[in-house]
């Protein structure tokens, strides 16, 4: 099959630093693909240039078969759509959940505003009630939602997720990644999930970047990653960290922390 | 007991009569190193800022007793309270983008802190700066010493933070959220650099967050907080055997890589938890 | 019938769960209100603007004296039954002559102000948001036009035109808008890089969509202090302007010139100059509060 997205030699600066280092992936129609580093690794700076933010990029970029040039058209905006790490920074202060939820329908032009609103807060698990309130009277995991719910809007085939979690408790972090996998199945989307956490790119994603200083050092299964079968001792390090402090003390011994 | 805290309450007013932030909470804290743990909300900080009487203006605060080293918070004048806040229980909050003066060099706000709480000459200070780099072991403390905040990364500013908490050689350390802002690796460190410090100086350490698995490894004790109050605290490495089920929740609602689940464990809030 | 009352009854107009879009709208209008209203110096504010509005529209009707018609023989006369607010230096009728005035004064500064802040915003929220060339150019412009003192700009330009309302209207205007596009740039800086703005752009909205529909409304409600704080200077411009003879033309009733033509009273006589400025200086006030209260409700974060 196609891919849905493929990226080669893709390298991006920000003034004089070159932020990303020519990194190339390919991510199937309907699969997850996760992007891992540290921050500075420059796994955000690829999701911003994927989705059009960021214009200042060189290299080749094809989302389903047609190459992104820096200038997107608005079929673009309206096939891959994007969910940021704060909840509350990426909704306008001013605006009704509803108004959120309308814009992109304006834009694009499309019908039946009315009933898409309504079928896209119950697609997330949001009631009719929080239609009409402002996103500072959410909680952050609604407000999530709700931005999950105006990336879907548009009917897109792509869906890039910078950190969607980890600015939420642990406990609504569960639900929301409950929340994209449910939508997933049901939309057949195509996810590039961005985190500096191992264990939510493991849980939600197929196939796994490991990012470090603006290059992709390993690109492997999630199945690998939790087996160990890693090759490039940055991937090992991250999931020997992770392994270890994911586990609450006396889990699993010798910790790391143990005999202290 | 370096704090001893019995049927904390700390109140807001709203609209609609006081909504209680912290309810009845109880602990006390030696030379030891306590976490407490919950959600935004949960009202962690709150407890933890009221013991240097650190709370939003409009808060209402009552307790059975709140006592820092025997003395007693609730009662204590302004200068007595000066006398604990920085130079007897030092903070160390979540952002050090936030909590360093962007246009001071790192070593001149350690030396500051010092000359603040211990006096001596400039030089004195100065040189008392750079020493307290080395201890939260930055490798180059005299480059550190001279650089901005800007020029230094979220780990490095958050070990400026703790040397300059450290300058007056407190008895207690709070720690709100340090790590959150922080990469993996990075996180790590720091708690290990805490937790070593604070063991080696014989200080308390009150480690305030909302990642219990991570928490765990730090502390000797755990509070678990839900909706103000603490409904389960026990020595930190027998979390596995926790019998609250929101603490279970807490373990359980994590994607793990060890134990990979196709869905995760929502957690189901009891209204019970709330009595 | 029953519709209708459904309508305007309070548990629609306050409902949690509004079921429409039109009810959500008159919700927050109603919610608005009742917040604006709890705001008892705001209210106050309201009412003055909206006495002071109606009593000089309703001139002809509230004063039975002609606003030119003189008498030497009483002038300066002290306030009484015949002349409420005593008579000037031409024996004209203070009352009358403020209700008239009103129309000229209070006409001016909404003019001025209807043509100030849409300027301003336009300019400021488009150089904000575009930056770059775009934002140098307007910059530049508007750099240039704060290079001068008002007065002297305003009375060159009326100068350039013909002495009377209608240039002094433009010419305030034309000095009084940097400063807004100078806020409305400001404003618009910090949020255009923001992650909502973002989000706005990958919807795939065009940067004039942005700016008008996202961007201008977080600019209004300092904008509106802005111009509420504002009003009295362009009264006292006015003023200025007519007292040189560039403004309204004598015997035009306008509050700052008739200030100025009685100022050498004011120790003898000082109820001639007093009565204006305490107009002018009770519409500022209640515009000031007005503006302190509409900000509020503006801002759905405070409610």
């Amino acid at each position: 099959m196609a891919d849905m997205i493929d990226v080669a030699a893709l390298f991006v600066r920000f003034g004089s630093t070159q932020a990303v280092k020519g990194i190339s992936f390919r991510v199937a129609p309907g699969e997850n693909f996760g992007l891992v580093g540290e921050s500075g690794s420059g796994k955000s700076t690829v999701l911003r240039a994927l989705s059009g933010l960021n214009a200042d990029w060189t290299g080749h970029m094809a989302i389903a078969g047609t190459p992104l040039t820096p200038r997107r058209s608005r079929d673009f905006y309206r096939r891959v759509q994007m969910v940021f790490q704060d909840p509350y920074g990426s909704l306008h202060p001013r605006q009704t959940v509803d108004r959120l939820l309308s814009e992109p329908l304006l834009v694009h032009r499309m019908d039946n505003i009315e009933t898409r609103i309504r079928r896209g807060l119950a697609e997330v698990a949001l009631p009719d009630s929080m239609r009409f309130r402002y996103p500072h009277q959410l909680s952050g995991g609604q407000r999530q939602r709700v931005a999950i719910a105006r990336a879907l809007m548009s009917e897109p085939d792509v869906v890039l997720l910078d950190e969607p979690t980890s600015a939420l408790d642990v406990s609504v972090q569960a639900e929301v990644l409950n929340l994209l996998a449910d939508l997933q199945q049901a939309r057949r989307l195509t996810y590039v999930l961005v985190s500096h956490n191992l264990a939510v790119v493991g849980h939600l994603c197929q196939r796994i970047g490991v990012m470090q200083g603006g290059e992709l050092v390993e690109t492997l299964t999630a199945e690998d990653l939790r087996a160990g079968r890693v090759k490039h001792p940055h991937t090992a390090a991250l999931r020997e960290l992770s392994v270890e402090l994911e586990e609450p003390e006396g889990a699993h011994d010798p910790g790391l922390a143990s005999g202290r | 007991m370096l704090v001893e805290i019995e049927n904390l309450r700390v109140q807001f007013p709203t609209a609609t009569g006081m909504s209680e932030a912290v309810r009845n909470v109880s602990l006390t804290l030696g030379q030891e190193k306590l976490g407490i743990v919950g959600e935004s909300g949960s009202g962690k900080s709150l407890t933890a800022r009221s013991i240097m009487r650190l709370l939003p203006s409009n808060a209402r605060i009552t307790a059975d007793r709140l006592q820092f080293d025997g003395i007693d918070l609730l009662t204590a004048d302004e200068p007595a309270l000066r006398r604990i806040r920085g130079r007897r229980a030092g903070l160390i909050m979540q952002d050090p983008k936030y909590s360093l003066n962007p246009v001071m060099t790192a070593g001149a706000q350690i030396a500051e802190a010092w000359r603040v709480h211990r006096g001596g000459s400039r030089k004195v200070a100065a040189q008392a700066a750079i020493d307290l780099l080395a201890q939260v072991q930055i490798r180059d403390p005299a480059r550190v010493a001279g650089s901005y905040p800007h020029e230094l990364s979220g780990g490095m500013g958050q070990r400026v933070m703790i040397a300059m908490m450290l300058a007056p050689d407190p008895e207690l350390l709070i720690a709100d959220e340090p790590t959150s802002a922080l990469d993996a690796s990075v996180q790590a460190e720091i708690l290990r650099l805490i937790e070593d410090l604070v063991s080696r100086r014989g200080m308390g350490l009150l480690l305030i967050s909302h990642d219990l698995p991570l928490v765990s490894h730090f502390c000797d004790r755990v509070a678990v907080m839900y909706a103000g109050r603490i409904v389960e605290e026990l020595p930190a490495g027998e979390l596995t055997r926790a019998t609250h089920p929101y603490t279970r929740g807490l373990l359980e609602c994590l994607p793990t890589l060890s134990h990979p689940q196709r869905r995760l464990k929502v957690m189901q809030r009891d209204p019970s938890w709330l009595i | 019938m029953s519709a209708f009352t459904t309508v305007l009854s309070r548990d629609w107009l306050l409902s949690e769960t509004p079921a429409s879009r039109a009810q959500a709208a008159w919700v927050r209008r109603y919610r608005g209100w009742l917040q604006f209203r709890a705001n008892g110096l705001a209210m106050v504010g309201l009412a003055t603007v909206a006495v002071m509005i109606v009593a000089s529209l309703a001139a002809p009707l509230l004063a039975w004296q002609n606003p030119s018609a003189q008498d030497l023989a009483g002038r300066l006369a002290w306030p009484s039954a015949a002349h409420w607010f005593g008579t000037d230096e031409l024996g004209r009728d203070i009352f009358s002559r403020i209700l008239y005035g009103g129309r000229i004064t209070l006409g001016m500064v909404v003019a001025v102000v209807a043509l100030v802040a849409p300027i301003g915003l336009a300019v400021g929220s488009v150089a904000g948001y575009l930056g770059g060339i775009v934002d140098r150019v307007l910059m530049r412009v508007t750099d240039v036009f704060l290079a001068f003192p008002r007065l002297v700009l305003a009375l060159a330009f009326v100068a350039a035109l013909k002495p009377g309302i209608t240039s002094a209207i433009i010419a305030i205007a034309l000095t009084a808008w940097p400063p807004y596009a100078r806020l409305a740039r400001a404003e618009t800086m910090t949020v255009r890089n923001t992650d909502f703005i973002a989000a706005v752009r990958l919807a795939g909205a065009s940067a004039p969509r942005i700016i008008l529909r996202h961007i201008v409304p977080l600019c209004l409600s300092s904008v509106i202090v802005r111009v509420t704080l504002d009003m009295s200077g362009i009264i006292l411009t006015a003023a200025a302007l007519g007292f040189l003879g560039m403004g309204a033309q004598p015997p035009m009733p306008e509050w700052g010139t008739m200030i100025a033509a009685s100022r050498a009273y004011i120790l003898e006589q000082w109820w001639v100059p007093t009565i204006p400025g305490v107009a002018i200086f009770a519409v500022s006030l209640a515009f000031n509060l007005l503006g302190d209260g509409m900000r509020d409700v503006l801002d759905p974060r405070q409610r």
